[in-house]
């Protein structure tokens, strides 16, 4: 008797697991169908970097966040869209769009060639560029070469640190810097702050968002050389093959920048940093593929 | 008769001058635990590690509502599943390996005995990179965790579940099979029964370390306890990075201290127990990672 | 298996680094304790709490967690540094984490161990005058250890395969490290997994098997 009871609970265990593994609605070809008539759409944003997308209450916010909520109602042709907000890590962002558990990403998503083949990428929005953030105080470094045997973040799985210690292709500037370790950008910042390390280097823009919140939250200074060395371009995730929603987006972008909304989101998000200058006009699209 | 020493046994009670050398040692003892908790009191002064301000969200109920909680059930869903999954690994090759034929015996403790000696992370990393590769992309995370678990964690409880068939005495089956008993109304009806009631401490133990497993699941980006704590509340509250890092680490220690209790009580009622003609098993001596 | 063969040096040297801390760990975890089993059953009421709170403490928190106290708190923190080198400091951090977390189950093992050491030894060491470390030191822990010795095995182990959580202390160097590093450039790899799955095994396998053989040829017989 106690086996079967069991096994009962077994078996509605699996069952809920399954139900909970096929739970899918009405399938659209394009995620702009799915926006315009179920009104509704899961989108992916960072959630741990401020400035950007950061998981605040509910709902995560930011730049990208915004962005991402001007677009998707251009997409409904300016109607209200029941918006669901997923994390998607930078490790998990190609598979969640191939799999559909996120529609469409808003999330520092920088537009490369190895990625181009398994996503198709509206934008980009904005372009960010790599640069070197260091405590307020300190005015040992001013340009990257200053870097020679200094301490650098080198943050799991990321690969900015590449860009100051290695020679092209890899690489960039080919500076003996040392590297200390840290989980994600945000502890990579409190090192920083806490004098552990000497500089953090990874694209302008999310380095803004620590700075800003430093400052915002009363926590240590620090400020952002404003000596820029690549080009990020920050591109909306898509479905591989979904050409149709790209062109929407890029409207939508387009539209963005003539009315001057991005101007106004990026002052809102990254005013306050230095060494960082609002775009004017709207980078050159790249072909919806 | 020789009992275990009881600690108490290794020293004789104390007389006057023993007494004396015991409260000086007590005294001195106590201030180096003072002294040693006072410097980290000061150190952590000194960098700010007690600023109200990073220690206040804390007191706020949205952040354990919006992140603690959140996480904390992530951890227990994976913990759970992880459970029940590798409870059913362990009985199924337990038994296997107790076969009589041996075309089941052997690769059984085959399977046993590789997934005991591969590095629990290892596995999971691989199961995460493996599982998109095979399945189709999709989120794995909590799917390659608990896998990883299952086959760790199941591997381990198969041996206890032997040891545990292996210490009901020979004369149970013997009186069994003499009474007309199939084999496995002998496994079924005799010895299992017995066997669970000395195996449960073991296998609460085991529970414990699978507990503490799951928080390599932060590692592959799995939304658990130590993946808020550790990543999204420092991202949203500047500089609470150690403060998060003390509550996680007081939830985490309050619950394996529960189940460890657990495992004690029963092991104590099971040693008491006439329920069984077996002594407890010991827990495997398996640290967990 | 050509991803095998062009990866192979920084397996091999991401690997290298887990035998090393397996090594410094061993020995520092052992020693660590026996210091520990030996306050947990001391005279003292207030060495044997706090060798207590401390076991049940660290035992209880996963590892994950105690490297990044070692590294965030101990040296981000509290400003102990090993080395200026960061990946050195990084290193010593790992095996300071690592060896703490070990101590404390080798001094559960020792002292199950203890348990097993008859009433009489004791009883027989006092009458015959020795002091409690004098009965500790030479009657009780070299039966306790000979006790023991498999399952002290079994946590020698279980500490070789967690030195793939080093990354957890920042210290981005390890095999397990390298291996995640390699499919985030080249995708999944299987003959990269088994081969460093059989390297494990290549240390794992012979430490069970001295420390079961050990186990027979110095079994205390009672």
């Amino acid at each position: 008797m106690r086996v079967r009871r069991i096994g009962a609970v077994l078996a509605a265990a699996a069952m809920t697991l399954g139900v909970a593994a096929c739970g899918g609605d009405k399938t659209y070809d394009s995620v702009a169908d799915k926006v315009k008539d179920a009104k509704q759409v899961v989108v992916g944003t960072k959630w741990d970097q401020p400035g950007l997308g950061l998981k605040k209450g509910t709902e995560p916010e930011g730049f990208d966040v915004d962005v991402a909520k001007y677009v998707i109602k251009e997409l409904a042709g300016g109607q209200d869209v029941d918006i669901t907000w997923k994390e998607s890590a930078s490790s998990n962002r190609e598979a969640f769009l191939a799999n559909g558990t996120v529609d469409i990403i808003f999330a520092s998503y920088s537009i490369t060639d190895s990625r181009k083949e398994k996503v198709t990428f509206g934008g980009p929005y904005i372009v960010a560029h790599q640069d070197v953030m260091v405590r307020g105080d300190d005015t040992g470094i001013t340009k990257p070469t200053d870097l020679k045997d200094k301490r650098i973040c080198q943050a799991a799985g990321s690969n900015s640190y590449k860009r100051i210690t290695d020679p092209p292709p890899d690489g960039e500037l080919d500076i003996d810097a040392e590297l200390v370790g840290a989980a994600n950008y945000s502890e990579c910042v409190a090192k920083l702050g806490g004098n552990n390390l000497d500089a953090v280097t990874t694209d302008d823009l999310i380095l803004a968002g620590f700075a800003t919140q430093a400052a915002e939250q009363g926590g240590a200074s620090f400020k952002i050389l404003g000596q820029p060395f690549t080009d990020e371009k920050y591109g909306v995730g898509l479905k591989k093959g979904d050409t149709k929603t790209c062109e929407v987006v890029n409207a939508a972008i387009t539209k963005m920048y003539q009315d001057g909304t991005v101007q106004q989101l990026f002052t809102k998000w990254f005013g306050k940093a230095q060494g960082l200058s609002a775009p004017t006009a709207a980078p050159s699209f790249e072909p919806c593929a | 008769m020789s009992g275990p020493v009881d600690t108490s046994v290794l020293f004789d009670a104390p007389g006057p001058r023993a007494r004396l050398r015991n409260n000086a040692l007590s005294l001195l003892a106590l201030i180096a635990i003072v002294a040693v908790v006072y410097f980290v009191y000061l150190k952590f002064d000194e960098k700010g590690q007690w600023e109200g301000r990073i220690w206040e969200p804390f007191a706020e109920p949205s952040t354990w509502t919006e992140y603690i909680i959140p996480g904390l059930l992530g951890t227990l869903k994976a913990a759970g599943l992880g459970a029940v999954f590798a409870l059913v690994f362990g009985s199924v090759f337990g038994l296997a390996r107790l076969s009589d034929h041996r075309w089941i015996r052997v690769p059984a403790g085959a399977v046993v005995e590789i997934f005991r000696a591969i590095p629990l992370l290892l596995l999971i990393f691989f199961l995460a990179y493996l599982a998109p590769a095979v399945f189709g992309s999709g989120d794995y995370t909590l799917i390659a965790l608990v896998a990883g678990l299952t086959l760790y964690n199941g591997s381990v409880l198969a041996e206890v579940v032997r040891a545990g068939v292996l210490a009901v005495p020979k004369g149970q089956s013997e009186a069994a099979y003499s009474i007309g008993f199939r084999k496995n109304q002998v496994m079924r009806m005799v010895l299992l029964p017995q066997a669970v009631t000395a195996m449960m401490p073991a296998i609460v133990s085991q529970l414990v370390v699978l507990l503490k497993d799951t928080a390599l699941g932060y590692i592959i980006a799995y939304v658990d306890l130590l993946n808020y704590g550790f990543k999204i509340i420092p991202a949203v509250f500047f500089g609470s990075l150690i403060p998060a890092a003390i509550v996680i680490g007081v939830i985490y220690v309050g619950l394996n201290m529960t189940l460890s209790a657990l495992a004690t009580w029963l092991e104590k009622r099971s040693r008491r127990s006439r329920r069984t003609s077996v002594k407890p098993i010991p827990a495997a001596a398996d640290i967990g990672e | 298996m050509n991803d095998l063969i062009k990866y192979a040096p920084d397996l091999a040297a991401g690997f290298l680094v887990n035998v090393e801390l397996s090594l410094v760990c061993a020995v520092l975890s052992l020693i660590a304790g026996t210091v520990l089993v030996s306050l947990r059953v001391a005279p003292t009421p207030v060495l044997r709490t706090a060798a207590a709170t401390y076991i049940n403490i660290v035992r209880n928190t996963p590892l994950t967690l105690v490297l990044a106290f070692s590294a965030l708190g101990l040296s981000d923190t509290l400003g102990l540094s090993f080395s200026k080198e960061p990946s050195t400091n990084a290193f010593w951090l790992v095996v300071l984490g690592l060896s703490a977390y070990t101590a404390s189950f080798v001094a559960e093992t020792l002292r199950s161990g203890i348990n097993t050491v008859p009433l009489g030894q004791a009883e027989a060491a006092r009458a015959i005058g020795l002091t409690f470390f004098q009965s500790l030191r030479m009657i009780i822990l070299p039966q306790a250890f000979r006790a023991v010795i498999a399952p002290l095995g079994s946590v020698i182990i279980a500490m070789i395969k967690n030195t793939t959580v080093a990354m957890a202390a920042g210290y981005l160097a390890e095999s397990a490290f390298v291996m995640k590093d390699t499919f985030d450039d080249t995708g999944v790899s299987i003959p990269i997994f088994i081969g460093l799955v059989l390297a494990f095994m290549a240390i794992t396998l012979p430490v069970g098997f001295l420390a079961g053989r050990l186990a027979r040829r110095l079994a205390v017989v009672r």
